[in-house]
């Protein structure tokens, strides 16, 4: 069996690689307990919101991260490419690194991001060095203009943010999955460890938890949880890999070798 | 200011220089809100409302009827967890600016109205940035400025010069002043404001008639639209609320949560936040409750704001006791203000405000007092949730 350390398992995003599938979205936690989310989640990388984030501030996020994380800010807030391109340069220049996630929501009552925004700024942010992440609405083409766009993965909705729905949307996730050559990280509406051990089931690189876990009665050990769920869907996914290798080859045919090959 | 005569104008009829939007939405709104029958609603159909994800107009209106009344624990339970699912247990902070108590509008309910004496005054530019900078020191990062309705003594320059010095201090500014036309809050959004906020009051027009005596405030249609003006302006944010006690309190928070969904369906990229302040005693209204409406009304129009919005921003005001207001933040509000000042100046220290204050404030608890109260209901205290772009 596979494990989370195994140098062949390794997702590589932009320059880095992680050995976590498991990204911690931060929006809706107690500060003080993100460190403890963090360290039972095995996070390596977590999302910062600018809009919250002020250096020297009263409280400020950045202070409870602990050393080593990535922290992968996001452009939410933003209503435009324009506003998702300013944000983004905001982060870089706070010193939050080149990785941002690309969050344009086009409504505010459902936070469902705005497609065609999103692939403009993926555009404009990858011509300028950004390792971007770009949240979205799981459409086939969409994903291939983010391809063409410069992203380095794609960042599918299961469901509206903050439902904990889980994987409304998995019909199109595995279509983005199978045809689309970057990681695809499933964010938004997972909430339960089963809907992240069946995304990752499905092949997808990452699954990324907010609200599931920062709801929870016990946020450190849902983090865990999520961890352990992570771990699972991987390892089964992996395990399924002999099989889809076989349908490839298709060697024998046990079910028709009765048949005579040349004649009657 | 001299004594402005009731000018008896029709309150329908923009005055000049109004800007008009082409719009059917006052029409709905007052159609919609108006002859609710609010006893037909029974148990069941408030048992129903709250078995949904998304409220229908009927669902809404048997969540605020007497009907509703014996469900609060269960409204307060779905909201809790609503909120919860949206927010998280973050609760956001700030504090209101008032910039100048000069009126040219006569309110009949109001502190500021033009036909009180009380001590008008108006922050020069030194004082309001003494003032910002005492308010920022104590950690807050979000103001509201705000300002009576007086064009001639704090005309658009002067609040968008206060938006500019607001910058300074604040990573969000709102407004809390006097509707203006589109242009007028594409400026002050220019100069660093994001937000909208706008009282109508009571969406009874017949009601606002007779409250509303004189001024540009007369206006029932123009104060309506304000909120979209404002977003045309390219504000991000508009906020809505009626003073509850002034009508009937269930049909002017049907109108608010209308007026609210309608523009926020109108304008998805808005940011949608709502108040819900009580008419609490002043000068014009004596009493211990002048509007008749209890705390457990005010708490049932906030479970029913937050039920049929689960997105927006609910604000619990400063007219409320602390302990209120501790609960109410646990329950379904999301944003509470902190070391509040209802006066012109005074965050000095000073023993008198420069000018004199809009109603009495029940929670004139500090910003650390608040903050540790949020922290030790187990919720999360955020100073600011927005960038100014």
């Amino acid at each position: 069996m596979n494990t989370e350390k195994s140098s062949r398992d390794m997702m590589r995003l932009g320059n880095k690689e992680f050995s976590s599938r498991f990204i911690l979205g931060s929006g809706k936690y107690s500060l003080d307990l993100i460190t403890a989310a963090v360290r039972q989640g095995g996070a390596e990388m977590i999302t910062l919101a600018l809009r919250r984030a002020n250096a020297g501030g009263k409280e400020n996020i950045l202070d409870y991260l602990p050393p080593g994380i990535t922290i992968l800010p996001n452009t939410s807030g933003a209503r435009d490419a324009q506003e998702a391109v300013r944000i983004a340069r905001l982060a870089r220049a706070m010193g939050c690194g080149d990785f941002i996630k690309v969050e344009v929501i086009a409504d505010t009552r459902f936070l469902l991001p705005d497609n065609r925004e999103t692939v403009k700024a993926t555009e404009l942010l990858a011509a300028e060095g950004f390792v971007v992440l770009p949240y979205m609405y799981p459409d086939l083409q969409t994903a291939r203009e983010l391809v063409d766009a410069g992203a380095a993965a794609v960042m599918p909705l299961g469901a509206p943010i903050g439902s904990n729905k889980g994987l409304c949307t998995k019909e199109f996730i595995q279509l983005l999955i199978d045809e689309i050559e970057l990681p695809v990280i499933v964010d938004a509406g997972i909430g339960r460890p089963s809907q992240a051990c069946e995304a990752m089931e499905m092949g997808a690189a990452a699954v990324m938890v907010n609200t599931a876990i920062a709801t929870a009665t016990d946020v450190p050990a849902m983090a865990g949880a999520f961890r352990a769920a992570v771990l699972a869907g991987r390892s089964a996914y992996l395990a399924k890999l002999g099989r889809v290798l076989d349908r490839g080859a298709a060697a024998s045919s046990p079910l028709t070798g009765f048949l005579h090959t040349e004649g009657v | 200011m001299g004594q402005i005569t009731a000018n008896k104008k029709n309150p329908m009829v923009y005055l000049p220089g109004m800007e008009v939007l082409e719009s059917n939405m006052l029409e709905q709104v007052l159609t919609l809100s108006a002859g609710i029958d609010w006893e037909k609603y029974e148990a069941a159909d408030v048992e129903q409302a709250l078995r949904q994800e998304r409220l229908t107009l009927a669902d809404f209106k048997a969540l605020l009827s007497p009907a509703a009344e014996p469900f609060l624990e269960d409204m307060a339970s779905v909201a809790q967890r609503r909120t919860c699912d949206f927010f998280g247990n973050s609760i956001y902070m700030f504090t209101p600016l008032y910039l100048a108590n000069y009126c040219e509008n006569h309110c009949v309910y109001c502190g500021f109205n033009c036909q009180t004496a009380i001590k008008r005054a108006r922050l020069n530019e030194a004082e309001i940035e003494r003032e910002m900078q005492t308010i920022a020191a104590t950690g807050l990062e979000e103001i509201l400025l705000l300002t009576g309705e007086s064009p001639s003594m704090s005309d658009v320059s002067y609040i968008g010069r206060a938006c500019q010095l607001a910058r300074k201090y604040f990573r969000v500014i709102g407004l809390e002043v006097y509707p203006m036309n589109s242009d007028e809050y594409a400026y002050l959004h220019r100069c660093g404001a994001d937000y909208v906020t706008v009282f109508q009051e009571t969406y009874n027009p017949e009601i606002y008639e007779k409250l509303h005596l004189a001024g540009r405030k007369r206006i029932f249609p123009y104060r309506f639209y304000a909120q979209e003006r404002a977003l045309k302006g390219g504000m991000r944010g508009v906020g809505f609320g009626a003073l509850l006690g002034l009508g009937d309190f269930r049909q002017d928070a049907f109108a608010t949560g209308l007026h609210a969904q309608l523009l926020h369906k109108k304008r998805p990229q808005a940011e949608i936040a709502l108040s819900c302040p009580r008419l609490r005693p002043t000068l014009y209204q004596p009493g211990e409750n002048p509007g008749g409406v209890s705390e457990a009304q005010l708490l049932q129009v906030l479970l029913a704001y937050r039920l049929f919005l689960p997105m927006a921003n609910i604000t619990v005001s400063t007219r409320e006791r602390a302990s209120v207001r501790d609960q109410f933040v646990r329950l379904g509000a999301t944003k509470i203000s902190a070391g509040v000042c209802v006066g012109i100046g005074g965050h000095n220290g000073e023993a008198e405000s420069k000018g004199d204050e809009q109603f009495s404030i029940a929670d004139p608890r500090s910003v650390s007092a608040v903050y540790e109260a949020l922290q030790g209901g187990g919720l999360q205290p955020v100073m600011s949730d927005s960038l100014y772009l």
